[in-house]
Order: C-alpha cells, then structure tokens, then sequence
C-alpha cells in the first residue's frame, strides 16, 4: 500500500518585501507515502509554517513544485485538510462547535442529512459529542483544538497537515491529542505530515521524522522511527530506540542550529 | 443597592439641582423653567397632535436615513476597503467631504431637492454616512487572516468567504458605527428642520415654541423627548451587539 502520495521536490520561497529579500527556505525535497505519519522538526525560525502554506497551496512557491497523487498543487487541492496551531483563531467565534465543522462541508455535494451525520460522527471520534451546540469560546483550549480536529476528519481527506497543532496546549491535553492523530489515523487511513518543534513529540507520532536546518531550510536528515505500533505514552516514551531516536534529533537539530 | 438605583442617583441629583437653581432665581425662570414644570409639560406632549406629528416625521426621517446610510455605508465599506486601487482613487474626495458640516450644506439641497423631508433626509444619510463607512473599512483590516486561510484551506468559494467569514466578522464594528451614526443622523434631523423654515419635525417644534412663541417650557419638553430617544435607542444597541455579538469584545472603531 506504499504509494507517493505527496512529493515535494526543490521546494523553495522568498519573502520579498521593497529592497529586502527573505529566503524561508531553499531547496526542500521529499515524499510522503500514503498512510504515513511525517513529522518535520527543525530549529526556530526555519520556515516550517511557510512550508506548510506551501504544500497546502494556500501560498505559491517561488521556486519548486509540490504534487499531490501526480497532480501539481497551483491551489488548495480538494483531498487536503489543515489544522492550525492557534485553535482559537482558526474556529469561528460566531459559529457553535457543530457550525464550525459543518462549514467547510456545505461546499461539497452533501445534503444536510448527511452533513449532520458527518458533525456528529467527527464529535464523537474527537469526544465531544456532548458539545455540539455550545461555542468555541466556552470550550477549553484542547477542547477547541478537538474541534479544529474533529471539523478536519469531517471533511475528509487523504492528507491532514497540522501546523504545531498542539504547541498551545497543556502537556495532560497534549498527550490525549497526540494519542488522538494515532488513533485517526489508524481508524481512518489518513496521511498525516505534521510540523513541530517538540523533538520527543516528531519521534513519538512519526513513522519518519524530517529534520529541517536553520534558515534557509532544507532537509538534513530522514529518520526511520521503527517504534512498534501501537504507541503508548508511557510505554513507548521509556523505550530504547525512543531515547535513541530522540537524541538522535535532537543532535542533529543542535547541529544544524546558529552557532552562538 | 442594585447599579440601575446607583445610576439614577446622578439624574436625581441632576434634577434637583436644576429645581433649585430654578426655584432660587439664580436663572430666570422664563428663560431656564424648573424640571417639574418641564417635565408635566413633557408628559402633556403625548396628547399635542401637532407634537405627534412632527415626532412621526423626524422618527421616520430618521429610520430611512439610518438605513440608506448602512445600505450605502457597507457596501461601499467592502470596496473601499477590499479593493486597493478604489481607496487610492478615492481618498482625496473622501477627505475633502467627510469634514464638510451637514448643515452647511443645507441652502444647496434644499435649492435641489426642495424642502420637503428628502432634504433632511439626504442631509441626515450624508452625516450617518461616515461612522458607517470608516468603520467597515477599518474592520476589514481588523479581519483575521487566520480565519480567512482556514476558509480558504477548506476550499470555501469567495462569496461564502465573503458572507460566511468577512462579514461576521466586521459585524460588531459595523454595528458600533451604525450606533454611532443613529445620534449624527438625529442631530442633522432636528438642526436642519430647526433651520428651514415651514416644515414640520421635531427641530420645527422647538424652533416655533422657542423663537416665536418664547415658550422655553415647551422647547425643554421637546429637547428632554430628543435626549430621551436617543438614550433608549442607543440601549437598544448595546443589547442587540449583547446578544448577537456575544462572541465579539465590546466595542470597535470610533
């Protein structure tokens, strides 16, 4: 069932703004396999969200190109989903939990049967079906990003990218959301590519974990995580080849940083 | 003590200062009547037909103008606001009519449009204009650009972007411009049907009892309904964006 679903090659952007110029990062190259979970790390200030807004084609590279299934991405391709780290500005404030994931769906062929379905299956995957009629701004902040969660696995796509999606939370919520994607994952045959600065976090979901260099950006390093399925916070965290791996980041990320 | 009996202590303190100063002579009676006297004279308004009449006519006045200044305010709002080229075209006449004063204007609609109510209309909607608009370009800039990339991320078309993101979210603005633009629209009302002659409106009424009758009672009673409307829609404002906009912090542009 390996197939490239998603491949970046020679991915690169500048900012330009007036007289100076920013290279977010320069020649980004990889692929993702259908089903996979890709963790990308990478020091602060590399370009990670820009990288995203690339692959979701939310932002046009200046140099490079990103397919998805064969197909170049010159906009935001039908099968993509994005979960923001910043739930609280990437819910809308006006709409309830159940308004927030069923906006999104009312631009695909469905009728409204089945768009209510679609809500209250991706409530309960998330657990939070008891919380359907109430607003974002009355949910904690995991509750909140549960929902950004939920409203992407209720459109249903091939590649869920999640932008630091849990930088915003406590480490209790953190560990439940993080277990969460494994779960959908497993549940759902997504494709997740995830961009974190969390190194433990990158070894713990990743079937391969990406390290970034410091700006301009490109890729370093391809590790393989061969942690055995199913991960668990506690058990899989105190392994070996965990400790092995997450060490093996983090050199690389210390590495490739500023020397200072 | 519950806040709505805290908040009258200031009106009654207010009231009874005015009687005193009234009843001492401190001011001339005529000129400056006590407030029981202006406020019975007040109550006896609701049975004045002619009083009635001119209510009707600045409060319907004041309904269209309000109106056409949101319907025209909004829209323009979005273009000015979305559209770079537009703001740039447009920025030196907007400057230059913005500061113009309603009023001044007044021998020149009414040489156009006559004297009827379009002329106070057209004053008023001119005046409610500027909160309107100046708010809804200012939100537009306010719109978080993180909604709109999730928006956009999810595929929604621009319309829906456009009526299911933008303007939810320039709502509370807009709404405090409007709120903002209900007083400007009645004071432009009452000015200009205070300052041209033979028509009818609230500004007549206080213009007729006050310069040729000399009746600073009935003018008082008159003034107290103007302040008193605006009060209570300015009330109804604050409680729609209450329960409309409970999502939206209090408050916005101007």
């Amino acid at each position: 069932m390996t197939e490239n679903m998603l491949e970046v090659t020679g991915l690169g952007h500048v900012y330009r703004a007036k007289e100076q110029t920013h290279t977010a990062f320069g020649d980004i190259s990889f692929a993702v396999d259908r089903g996979e979970i890709v963790c990308i790390v990478g020091p602060s200030g590399c370009g990670k969200s820009t990288l995203l807004r690339c692959l979701s084609g939310l932002l046009r590279p200046t140099s490079g190109t990103v397919s998805l299934h064969g197909t170049e991405v010159t906009e935001v391709p039908d099968e993509l989903a994005m979960v923001f780290q910043d739930y609280s500005r990437s819910l809308f404030p006006w709409r309830t939990v159940a308004g927030n994931i069923e906006f999104p769906l009312r631009g695909r062929e469905l009728s409204k049967a089945q768009r209510r379905e679609r809500v209250e299956e991706a409530l309960s995957w998330v657990g939070l079906s008891g919380a359907a009629t109430k607003y974002p701004w009355q949910l904690s902040g995991g509750m909140q990003q549960r929902v950004a969660i939920a409203r992407a696995l209720a459109y249903r796509p091939m590649l869920m990218l999640m932008d630091e999606p849990f930088a915003s939370v406590d480490a209790q919520t953190r560990a439940e959301l993080e277990d969460l994607v494994l779960q959908v994952r497993a549940e759902h045959e997504m494709t997740v590519l995830l961009v974190t600065h969390d190194v433990d976090e990158s070894v713990y979901l990743g079937d391969r974990v990406l390290v970034l260099s410091k700006s301009p950006a490109s890729v370093v390093e391809t590790l393989s995580v061969d942690l055995p399925a199913p991960r668990d916070q506690i058990g899989t965290r105190g392994a070996e080849e965990f400790v092995r791996l997450r060490t093996e980041v983090a050199q690389r990320i210390r590495n490739t940083a500023p020397t200072s | 003590m519950p806040s709505i009996l805290r908040k009258l202590i200031g009106l009654v303190v207010f009231l009874l200062l005015w009687e005193a100063a009234s009843r001492s002579g401190l001011v001339q009676a005529t000129y400056v009547p006590p407030p029981s006297v202006v406020l019975v004279k007040f109550a006896g308004l609701f049975g004045n037909p002619q009083f009635l009449t001119d209510v009707v006519s600045t409060l319907l006045s004041w309904v269209i103008a309000l109106g056409l200044a949101t319907l025209i305010g909004v829209p323009l709002g979005l273009l000015l606001g979305g559209v770079r080229l537009l703001r740039t075209v447009s920025s030196t006449i907007v400057e230059f009519l913005r500061p113009l004063p309603s009023v001044a204007l007044i021998p020149l609609v009414i040489s156009v449009l006559g004297s009827g109510a379009q002329t106070k209309i057209a004053l008023a909607t001119f005046a409610a204009l500027w909160p309107v608009l100046f708010n809804t370009i200012y939100a537009l800039h306010e719109v978080d650009p993180q909604l709109v990339d999730t928006a956009r991320s999810f595929r929604v078309s621009r319309l829906r972007r456009l009526t299911g993101v933008t303007l939810p979210s320039i709502a509370p603005f807009v709404l405090t411009g409007v709120r903002f633009s209900a007083s400007v629209a009645l004071i432009v009302l009452v000015s200009t049907e205070f300052l041209t002659g033979g028509t009818i409106g609230l500004g007549q009424f206080v213009y007729t009892w006050g310069s040729s009758a000399g009746r600073m009672d009935m003018v008082l009673a008159g003034t107290v309904f103007a302040g008193l409307f605006g009060y209570l829609v300015n009330i109804g404002f604050v409680a729609a964006q209450r329960r409309w906009l409970v999502w939206a912090p209090a408050g916005g542009a101007m």
